[in-house]
């Protein structure tokens, strides 16, 4: 409950376009976005996150990927890693 | 034989005498005798002849042994009954062997006994190694020593040493001229001595065979099997699953964790664009607001046709949907049309076409559609760019399909070499012609050229209609205005408009000064041919039933419209002539994408507002909600009507409907030629007749949001800009174009330009390139295309806003 409650208010934030959890191998959970397209974002997200966490620890064993944010032409995506999940949310930023 | 064995008679009386009584002393068992040679010496000397011994006298006395041995031959072996064994080893053989035999026979009848009593018990013997013999020769060491060589000679054995210490030791060299001494060298010719010879003998020598045995190794690659996996089906859980993880406590925390960080960069985004570039952005608003002076139509290309255009004005201009760089353009009569079709020699040449022009090829049409009358408007279906409709002079709509050219449409290359000019026989086969051309570049090279033509067998294709409809029950005026419109169709039951093709648009709405707006429906057998996933939705509309689907004579003349509504104001039952008519959605949104648009892929509509009809349709289709029936018309007299109708519930087709309609504005005091939306805000429409033009807003009743002021000339075509919200081009009869910005100046165009000399006919303009087009037709018949300049295409960030800022200004000024 509380779970659907923040999750939606992610998703009614201004200019948000869909939001994501996905598990740590992954496969996506919940999602606003048709199957596909969540496929898709899954995948590469979650390779370009192990990545970039791979990098971050690499540089420095003590230092943690804490958010990750693309910013494309067209909208943002927004990452936020964590132990077990990742929370994937895509907003288009500009009025 | 044996030598040794002489048979012997013993009488008895020799029997008696050496005691060898038959029977008695001598018996078949114990045979042998042994009788000293004394006594038988004795005995022959005694009884000489008589004696039985005389004829082995001689035998008995060169006996070596003492005693002989007489045998008993019970059996007469040996032909008497007594034999003499002469020989000392015979004695012994005899006497001897029989013991041994005896124990040999004694042994074997044992063995005998034993095998023949049973073969219970096999016996082992045990193993007695082979003994050794002596080698007994047969004769094979000859034959060895024959065939083995042996060195005849011995051989001569050299032994050459040196001393020790001359090894390794240095050398020292002398030169020495070998010429000057005598014995410097010495020579041992070689010469034949004849003494000497040496005969070569044949020797033998033994060879053996051996097979050279080699060891050799090599290394190769060992390619060893890995398992390797591919996935091609991604992972997925299953809803039980989601279901699961989705209430785990792990995922609380998760959310708990990560939604503040998530909010914060969301915020951060809403509340500031961190990568917005204000130094690009001031570059953008200086270009528009400072404004460049040379804002400009530049001419790209014009086209003419002299037999097809002579003494014709173009009356509608369409640019291909998908195709870039091809423009259709309607011919008809001027306006002394009467006058002209009085002149029979020239109906031949007036044959009426619709002429397909491409940049690449100026001087050929590409594609010529043929049509029963004058054209007056035209439009390509947005939805199947091969679907052409056009309203004739005499009220028939047509219908041509040109999917079989569209190919070469794509194809049309650039054809620098301009000598050639088609031959027309599209009416009359022998007809030749011989024309001359004027090929104007558009002001870039200045050529004039001018070409004999001679005839060749480049035509350009000429494309029959398909569908023309029927005379009674099209308009009776020409029909001014045809437009597409998305398919739809309404359930007779409940009365809701569905829109069974979303995207599709086969029906079209047409309007003509005889005060009727037709709607009708594409002939089902132009829906068969286009591949549709979806039912094709049959409707009676003809009365003759479409078995044959490929055929297009059926069609002709037998096309009847679906509704008719006749433009009659209620209260005072005076009708309108409509010329202009625009309904709601009608600004098409045309999917310009490499391929070329087929009707398998839905084109995506985006316009929501929909128009209501009344169609029988036995299928329950979506239902579409927020309907509007509302639409503008302009009328000959110069009014503006905006109406609105209702649909009965059980209004046949091709009844004639009523309809309610709300206003009506006289603003301009001539034939309206232009009502169109606004690309940009589907509520603005302009209207452009006479002197002046207004600009309208769906909804303000009490009048145009914004009128212009008597211009200098009439005018006489216009149309919205594609790309900027606030511009449109407006055409007058001096050959000019007003290019209004309303963002600049609202009570003159912000410029003008001149491109024609006569009359500006129809203005279309074309996004289909980055370099955009205004397509240009003048009374006389050509066609100029324009490049616009990129101030005028493009828009400026704000401008929409802008442009919506100024009309909603504008209404509240109004009230």
């Amino acid at each position: 409950a509380e779970v659907e409650e923040t999750l939606k208010r992610i998703q009614g934030h201004k200019g948000v376009i869909a939001t994501m959890v996905i598990n740590a191998e992954g496969i996506p959970i919940r999602t606003t976005l048709d199957n596909s397209a969540t496929l898709q974002y899954a995948g590469l997200l979650h390779q370009l996150t192990m990545k970039a966490r791979s990098t971050v620890r690499d540089i420095d064993p003590q230092n943690d990927l804490t958010f990750l944010r693309i910013r494309s032409k067209k909208h943002e995506i927004m990452i936020a890693p964590d132990k077990e999940y990742l929370l994937i949310v895509v907003q288009n930023p500009c009025e | 034989g044996h030598p040794e064995i002489f048979p012997l008679v013993f009488t008895t009386k020799t029997q008696e005498i050496f005691d060898c009584r038959v029977l008695e002393d001598v018996t078949e068992e114990n045979c042998f005798k042994l009788i000293k040679k004394e006594d038988i010496i004795q005995d022959l000397k005694t009884r000489a002849a008589i004696s039985d011994f005389h004829p082995v006298k001689k035998v008995v006395l060169e006996y070596p042994g003492e005693e002989l041995l007489v045998v008993f031959d019970a059996k007469f072996q040996y032909g008497q009954n007594f034999y003499l064994v002469a020989s000392e080893e015979a004695k012994e053989n005899l006497l001897k062997p029989p013991e041994s035999n005896k124990e040999n026979k004694e042994e074997k009848e044992e063995v005998e006994e034993k095998e023949e009593n049973g073969e219970a018990t096999p016996e082992v013997h045990p193993y007695k190694p082979p003994v050794r013999k002596p080698w007994v020769s047969l004769g094979s060491e000859k034959e060895v020593e024959e065939e083995s060589v042996k060195d005849a000679v011995a051989k001569i054995k050299y032994m050459i040493s040196r001393v020790r210490r001359k090894f390794g030791a240095p050398i020292t060299f002398t030169d020495r001229n070998a010429s000057h001494v005598n014995d410097s060298y010495l020579e041992c010719t070689s010469y034949q001595d004849k003494a000497f010879s040496i005969k070569k003998l044949e020797k033998n020598v033994g060879i053996q065979m051996v097979p050279k045995v080699r060891e050799a190794s090599t290394q190769t690659k060992w390619t060893y099997p890995k398992n390797a996996a591919t996935q091609y089906f991604p992972r997925q859980l299953s809803n039980e699953e989601k279901e699961e993880s989705l209430s785990s406590k792990q995922l609380k925390e998760f959310f708990t964790s990560v939604h503040l960080r998530m909010e914060v960069a969301l915020q951060q985004n809403e509340i500031m664009n961190a990568f917005f570039d204000d130094w690009k952005a001031l570059a953008e608003d200086e270009s528009s607001s400072g404004g460049k002076p040379d804002v400009y139509l530049k001419a790209y290309h014009s086209f003419t046709d002299l037999l097809y255009l002579k003494d014709r004005t173009i009356s509608c201009v369409c640019w291909h949907p998908t195709i870039y760089g091809i423009i259709a353009v309607s011919a008809r009569g001027p306006l002394y049309y009467e006058e002209q079709a009085n002149l029979s020699d020239k109906s031949l040449l007036q044959q009426s076409v619709i002429l397909f022009w491409s940049f690449f090829d100026p001087i050929h049409p590409q594609l010529m559609l043929e049509c029963p009358e004058d054209i007056y408007c035209f439009q390509f279906s947005p939805s199947d760019p091969n679907i052409i409709a056009g309203g004739c002079i005499n009220g028939q709509v047509v219908l041509w399909d040109i999917s079989q050219h569209e190919e070469k449409l794509q194809n049309a290359k650039p054809d620098d070499d301009a000598m050639k000019m088609t031959a027309v026989n599209t009416v009359n086969a022998s007809f030749l012609n011989v024309l001359q051309y004027n090929w104007m570049s558009g002001g870039k090279r200045g050529e004039v050229r001018t070409q004999v033509i001679q005839d060749s067998s480049i035509e350009s294709p000429l494309v029959r209609y398909c569908a023309v409809s029927s005379i009674q029950y099209s308009h009776k005026k020409p029909v001014t205005d045809i437009h597409w419109l998305p398919d739809y169709s309404e359930d007779s039951q409940t009365g809701a408009t569905f829109e069974s093709r979303p995207g599709v648009r086969t029906q079209l709405v047409t309007c003509s000064p005889d005060s009727s707006i037709l709607f009708w429906d594409i002939p089902a057998t132009k829906l068969l041919e286009q591949p549709s996933s979806e039912k094709v939705r049959e409707e009676e509309i003809f009365d003759i039933p479409l078995d044959v689907p490929d055929t297009l004579n059926p069609l002709d003349l037998c096309w009847k419209p679906l509704i008719k509504i006749n433009l009659v104001e209620s209260d005072t039952n005076t009708e309108y002539s409509p010329v202009r008519i625009s309904l709601r959605e009608l600004h098409y949104h045309y999917k310009i994408s490499e391929k070329v648009q087929s009707l398998n892929t839905e084109v995506p509509v985006k316009e929501s507002p929909y128009t209501e009809m009344s169609t029988p349709s036995s299928k329950n289709l979506k239902t579409l909600q927020n309907i509007s029936t509302s639409f503008f018309v302009g009328t000959e007299d110069g009014e503006i009507v905006y109406s609105d109708w209702k649909m009965e519930m059980d209004s046949d087709p091709a009844k004639p409907v009523s309809q309610k309609h709300t206003q009506k504005h006289t603003i301009h005091t001539e034939t309206i030629n232009t009502l169109q939306r606004s690309p940009f805000f589907k509520d603005i429409v302009l209207s452009i007749g006479g002197r002046n033009f207004a600009l309208w807003k769906e909804g303000v009743t009490t009048g145009p949001i914004l009128q212009s002021s008597c211009s200098a000339g009439r005018y006489t075509a216009g149309q919205w800009s594609l790309t900027r919200p606030g511009v449109f081009f407006i055409g007058r009869d001096d050959g000019i174009i007003d290019i209004w910005d309303l963002l600049k100046k609202t009570y003159e165009p912000s410029h003008f330009q001149n491109i024609s000399e006569s009359m500006i006919t129809f203005i279309s303009p074309c996004i289909a390139s980055p370099k955009q087009h205004l397509a240009v037709s003048d009374y006389l018949g050509v066609l100029h295309v324009l490049e616009i300049c990129q101030t005028l295409s493009k828009a400026s960030k704000n401008e929409h806003a802008n442009v919506l800022d100024y009309f909603e200004r504008e209404v509240k000024y109004l009230k």
